[in-house]
């Protein structure tokens, strides 16, 4: 008898279960949303007329603030959705039900298979929200059809590897405190790179730094694909670093999900 | 012991397992008849839970075999998972769930036909009593109205042996009988029951063959009767009013007892009868005796009793 029959529909059980668990828990949505949203008022609204114009006179992304600073914030919030992947896979763990699951004839992988697509689609959804604000705020995207559908590509992959990463957060981690502060640096990442203000302005170590951390080329690319800005080397960058990073996650979170953990 | 009844639910030989360098279970070997109930007794940290999380794919033994519904747990773990259903200790239910869609959640993942599937969670749910709760969210549950749909979870796909670990512990006694009632109902359909207790009483209910667990060893096993013999229904217990007649009458008793330093008292097995009181009264300075008192047995008497000397409680907390 092989689970793997069953592959689809397990998958597609626990995938139920998981977007019945969001919808009636909405908390997690809230603070994904949340600090994406609240930096993006604090910086436009309070920072805004002091490091706006000193920002959009270097960059070249037109002379509006909110159009510079949204796709940092929005990879901002594929980190808030990682580490609502790390609550959400470390509540399931200390609640005793994985222990269920894990003595029934089901096809095991389905449960991180299912729990990696519902938080794909809670960031996705999450990301549509932030970018809802933003428009509010008088975001105005210069991308035509082609380089939306782009921009949507590339934030479903780095969803997904942060994901990843994000669900190994949680199922290494020990108890549910653990699990939601280890991603916390991520959310911080964006503004030690190009999402606040440019690199360029940054003293020389920081700005090595920023230029080559991972969500720079990111950040880049998708102010390229949203706002027409020059991409360069940022795309390819971009790619490696988001497959590197659903690898890292992968291999880490199927460790740690095969441990043994009856002790 | 050989492994090799067919007839049999369960078997298991030399199964060991150590977390580090602590020995859990030191060489368990299981014979479980179908349809029959077997229960494991014993205190906290005997290594129980282990066995049960062994024997249920949750984790793996160091060294031994075992066989579930006639499939080796080692090479088939699947088979073995499709024959059983397991109630932990601690409730697995899904909280932002309904009782129905938690039954509903198992029956998919048990692969049942739609139409099947409703009824039997329609079934289970008038049986384990959780019609007026059935469309509340589990998380505004009592405990024991919690444990009932852990149970009936187990019970969606009509698996053939169950293991239950501890699934009356915490619960108030009118629960527990009702909880005792389900396990009766099963075992006359012919599920084999594998049960984990603290409980003397509950074991003494409901199993047919009993084994008692000490430090990850079977320190005695046996039908109900056979181990109810050689504990002799209870103890008495004297209090002292001094550590010198403490000193004193420990030394004219002499035997199986247990000492407490720390209260002054004496616990000395005993069938409860008028004549046994007598007895040991006879041997003491009844003067120095500031209270005596009779027990019935409990886990404590069968640990003196079977093993000849008090269960220690120094690692107890270990696997809580």
């Amino acid at each position: 008898m092989s689970t793997a029959t069953y592959a689809v529909s397990d998958t597609a059980t626990m995938l139920r279960r998981n977007l019945k668990n969001q919808l009636r828990y909405p908390t997690s949505v809230i603070a994904i949303v949340g600090i994406p949203v609240l930096f993006l008022l604090l910086f436009v609204y309070v920072f805004g007329g002091a490091l706006g114009t000193a920002v959009t006179t270097i960059a070249s992304g037109g002379d509006n603030y909110v159009d510079y600073i949204l796709p940092g914030l929005i990879i901002m919030t594929a980190a808030t959705g990682s580490l609502g992947a790390a609550a959400s896979t470390s509540v399931d763990l200390t609640e005793g039900i994985i222990a269920r699951f894990r003595t029934m004839a089901i096809f095991r992988p389905s449960i991180l298979i299912a729990r990696v697509i519902s938080c794909e689609i809670q960031t996705l959804a999450s990301m549509a929200l932030v970018f809802g604000v933003a428009l509010l705020m008088g975001f105005s995207p210069t991308a035509g059809f082609g380089g939306w559908i782009a921009a949507i590509g590339l934030l479903a992959l780095v969803s997904f590897a942060l994901t990843w990463l994000g669900m190994a957060f949680g199922l290494a981690a020990k108890t549910l405190d653990a699990a939601s502060n280890a991603p916390f640096p991520l959310i911080m990442l964006p503004f030690v790179g190009s999402g606040i203000v440019p690199t360029d302005s940054m003293p020389t170590g920081v700005r090595q730094f920023a230029e080559y951390q991972p969500f720079t080329p990111i950040i880049e690319t998708l102010r390229g694909l949203l706002m027409g800005t020059p991409i360069g080397n940022s795309g390819i960058l971009a790619l490696a670093w988001s497959a590197a990073i659903a690898l890292i996650g992968f291999i880490w979170a199927m460790k740690a999900f095969a441990r043994d953990r009856t002790r | 012991m050989t492994i090799t009844t067919t007839s049999a639910a369960i078997t298991a030989t030399g199964l060991r397992k150590s977390y580090g360098d602590q020995v859990v279970l030191d060489g368990i070997d299981l014979n479980i008849p179908r349809g029959s109930v077997f229960s494991l007794l014993g205190p906290n940290g005997a290594g129980k839970t282990t066995a049960v999380k062994i024997l249920s794919t949750l984790t793996t033994a160091d060294a031994g075999k075992a066989a579930i519904d006639g499939h080796d747990l080692a090479s088939d773990p699947d088979r073995v998972r499709a024959a059983i259903g397991v109630t932990g200790q601690f409730s697995a239910v899904d909280l932002l769930l309904n009782a129905e869609e938690n039954l509903r959640l198992m029956a998919d993942l048990w692969h049942l036909d739609r139409r099947v599937a409703r009824w039997r969670c329609a079934e289970l749910i008038e049986q384990f009593d959780l019609v007026e709760v059935a469309k509340k969210r589990v998380v505004t549950y009592s405990g024991g109205t919690k444990r009932r749909l852990d149970l009936a979870m187990t019970l969606v796909g009509a698996p053939r042996i169950i293991f239950l670990d501890e699934p009356t512990a915490g619960l108030d006694p009118r629960i527990r009988r009702a909880t005792w009632q389900i396990i009766r109902n099963l075992v006359a359909d012919g599920v084999t029951i594998f049960l984990t207790t603290q409980y003397l009483e509950e074991a003494d209910q409901l199993a047919d063959q009993i084994a008692v667990l000490d430090h990850g060893k079977v320190v005695a096993a046996g039908t109900p009767e056979q181990l109810k013999r050689r504990v002799p229904g209870g103890s008495i217990v004297l209090q002292f009013a001094a550590t010198t007649a403490l000193d004193d009458a420990s030394r004219r008793l002499g035997g199986l007892m247990i000492r407490n330093d720390e209260d002054l008292s004496l616990q000395i097995p005993s069938d409860g009868s008028a004549q046994s009181v007598q007895t040991v009264l006879n041997q003491l300075d009844t003067q120095s005796i500031q209270n005596l008192s009779l027990r019935t047995p409990d886990l404590d008497d069968v640990f003196l009793a079977l093993t000849g000397q008090p269960r220690t409680n120094t690692d107890e907390k270990v696997l809580a």
